[in-house]
């Protein structure tokens, strides 16, 4: 059961078939099964276990909240959870708990879904493998795969491959069918990236549809909250709940009048697929771009109109991005002095000198060179050079973009990361920031023109990992660029994660013969 | 399928190519690549990378980080360097940050936000909440009455050879 669609669960609980209760019982026993993933810094079992017992009392008497009365879902621990921890996986802000609510959470909440647990991440959603937290790195629930392990020689213990960044523990949370969806967050492709490693559907909305209010913010012109889940659908039903404008946000924006669910009358052959000449990137692997090859002749042979286009700022976005990111990290990062909430130094000799423990105390390498890099590219004999050069830029990439679907276009389809999941200990050989630097690539140019783009898994590498593939489309055109996705996936039709059969000492066994027994995989 | 692995790489800095180049390069190859290539012709997903390098001559001089700027940073961001390797990671930064400077933006508008063209939602001027100050309050280590309580102010951090974080420089 854990491995049903929220449309199907939801149903199920709606007939009385399950109970609230019961399912989030076996998402916690799912979770306590897969700890050694480190998907989540904090299980909300106790009020997660009354909240669903709420939903139990709603549903026995027909008057659920909403399509996610009773689901389990879970949030990236970025997001502001009242009475709840809420961490960025930083010492800076272990042991905060916030007075209040993000509106995105607030929202799901309204509609009676169980809220399990906050999910693991890079140190203030920096990186793109989800190993530089306070509470350790995130394993990709591929790794313990049967089609990984079958392969791998290795010690399971030590040959494992990364989740990707920075939403790791979301989108590991999803994959290893703890949670039937969770939210990330997107500033350079943090959603995308871990969606495309683990195998699932990974969206990022247009900028300003979904409200970032207690989204503790990274690059307030670029986070955009996420969403995780496990097919094209799904996303949708979440995307319903969270879309409009919020008074909390001035940066939200109205939604256009969206369908009830993605439309069945879609017709492939009215749309056009441009394929961005500049996203083969060097260092794309063989097999990714093999499945860019076969995705796109897919399309083409059911009829859609595919051509290559051109966006020919795509390989400087990524260093106009980096500036940009640790110009406003440099800000963003101005709050955290140790005084008004989160870790404060014992310090106490001079202001300065507490600010300066605390922070020293508080922040990671990672976030501490982003922020001094930040004030080098802001500095007053910099800022014309540096800063303003690289918002320049993003003009040009955004333009680019505009005059690309002004064309014709309706969907852009590229690769999400060079290659699939790499091994942790390869990953580490390399610091933060050279690999931001490679693996956002084909994500954060999205961000910079503020445009909707979903990943979803098309194939698996020899290695038996996923390898996804990305659609970007049309600001403010969420819905359409969901419809063609859904189109997509039921071509593809990717299969369910299957577990090692023989890792007994982990006790995935008995989760996989449940779900086994359930699904009828 | 056959397909080419890319011939030009450049590790440490993967953004550093031009367009003029890329467009005349990438083709020619593209162009040797559908005759010697037996993988599927009407495959239109680009062939051959299309990035190409920049010489380290189209960019300006390195940057070195002097320790006056150390100083001046530290003090700025309030976060220490830490160590040698600190500074080491923001030459690099810098390096990086440099191939901004190979495209050309004469004349071009800067852009903070992609919202820039529509008018942003504006709420009644009015109070929709408050009277928190208690529950804020509790957030914080140390507080007396309604007031948050800082060390002394006013003095400076200490001079570059009196902190730690400097004996590796």
């Amino acid at each position: 059961m854990l491995g049903l669609s929220i449309r199907e669960v939801s149903q199920a609980l709606k007939e009385g078939r399950l109970s609230a209760t019961e399912l989030c019982r076996k998402c916690i026993n799912q979770i306590e099964r897969t700890r050694f993933l480190n998907a989540y810094i904090t299980i909300t079992e106790e009020q997660a276990m009354e909240q669903a017992q709420r939903a139990d009392d709603r549903l026995r008497t027909g008057k659920p909240l909403g399509s996610l009365d009773g689901i389990p879902f879970s949030v990236k621990d970025n997001f502001c959870t009242e009475n709840i921890e809420t961490t960025c996986a930083s010492i800076m802000l272990k042991g905060y708990v916030p007075p209040f609510n993000a509106t995105v959470v607030q929202k799901l909440l309204d509609q009676g879904a169980v809220l399990i647990g906050k999910n693991n991440l890079d140190e203030f959603a920096m990186g793109s493998g989800s190993t530089d937290g306070a509470f350790g790195p995130v394993r990709n629930p591929w790794s313990y795969a049967a089609s990984y392990r079958e392969q791998s020689r290795g010690d399971p213990d030590s040959d494992w491959v990364i989740a990707g960044g920075s939403s790791g523990g979301s989108a590991a949370a999803v994959a290893s069918l703890s949670s039937f969806l969770a939210l990330g967050s997107d500033t350079g492709g943090s959603t995308r990236n871990p969606g495309s490693l683990c195998g699932v559907v990974a969206l990022k909305p247009t900028y300003g549809l979904v409200s970032r209010h207690g989204l503790i913010p990274l690059v307030n012109s670029m986070d955009v909250p996420g969403i995780l889940t496990r097919s094209v659908h799904d996303a949708a039903i979440v995307l319903r709940t969270l879309q409009g404008q919020d008074e909390k946000d001035s940066t939200t924006v109205q939604a256009q009048s969206t369908p009830h669910s993605i439309p069945e009358d879609f017709d492939i052959r009215d749309m056009c697929v441009g394929l961005p000449k500049e996203y083969h990137a060097p260092d794309l692997s063989k097999e990714t771009l093999a499945q860019w090859s076969r995705v796109a002749d897919m399309f083409e042979k059911a009829g859609a109109r595919v051509r290559e286009v051109s966006l020919p700022h795509t390989q400087h976005s990524i260093v106009c991005y980096h500036v940009l990111c640790c110009c406003e990290v440099a800000s963003n990062m101005a709050r955290f002095d140790g005084l008004e909430y989160g870790h404060r130094s014992a310090v106490d000799s001079s202001t300065d000198a507490m600010y300066a423990t605390t922070r020293h105390e508080g922040f990671n390498n990672v976030v501490r060179r982003r922020a001094l890099s930040g004030n080098y590219f802001l500095l007053k004999q910099n800022y014309e050079r540096y800063f303003v050069k690289a918002q320049q830029i993003r003009r040009l990439i955004a333009e680019d973009f505009k005059r690309v679907f002004s064309s014709g276009v309706d969907v852009l389809l590229t690769p999400t990361t060079l290659s699939d999941a790499t091994r942790y200990s390869d990953f580490i050989q390399e610091d933060n920031r050279t690999r931001s630097t490679q693996d956002d690539i084909f994500t954060q140019p999205v961000n910079m023109a503020g445009l909707p783009a979903i990943t979803l898994p098309t194939g698996i590498s020899h290695r038996g990992l996923p390898i996804s593939l990305q659609l970007i489309g049309q600001t403010l055109q969420d819905w359409k660029l969901l419809t063609v996705a859904h189109w997509l996936e039921q071509q593809v039709n990717f299969p369910m994660i299957r577990f090692h059969g023989d890792s007994n000492e982990r006790e995935v066994e008995r989760s996989v013969s449940e779900r086994t027994h359930i699904t009828g995989l | 399928m056959r397909l080419t692995h890319p011939r030009c790489k450049v590790r440490e800095l993967p953004a550093l190519r031009t367009f003029t180049s890329a467009r005349r390069t990438s083709w020619s190859r593209w162009i040797h690549e559908r005759h010697s290539s037996t993988s599927t012709p009407e495959s239109k997903v680009p062939k051959m990378p299309t990035w190409e390098s920049i010489a380290e001559s189209q960019l300006p001089p390195p940057t070195k980080v002097s320790p006056d700027l150390v100083d001046k940073l530290e003090r700025l961001a309030l976060v220490d360097f830490g160590s040698k390797e600190g500074v080491d990671c923001l030459e690099k930064a810098i390096r990086f940050a440099d191939q901004l400077h190979v495209v050309n933006t004469d004349g071009v508008e800067p852009m903070d936000s992609v919202l820039e063209d529509r008018a942003l939602y504006l709420r009644a001027d009015a109070v929709t909440e408050g009277e928190c100050a208690e529950e804020l309050l509790t957030l914080a280590k140390n507080t007396i009455e309604e007031y948050f309580v800082a060390p002394p102010g006013n003095i400076p951090l200490p001079q570059r050879e009196e902190s730690p974080a400097h004996s590796e420089l």
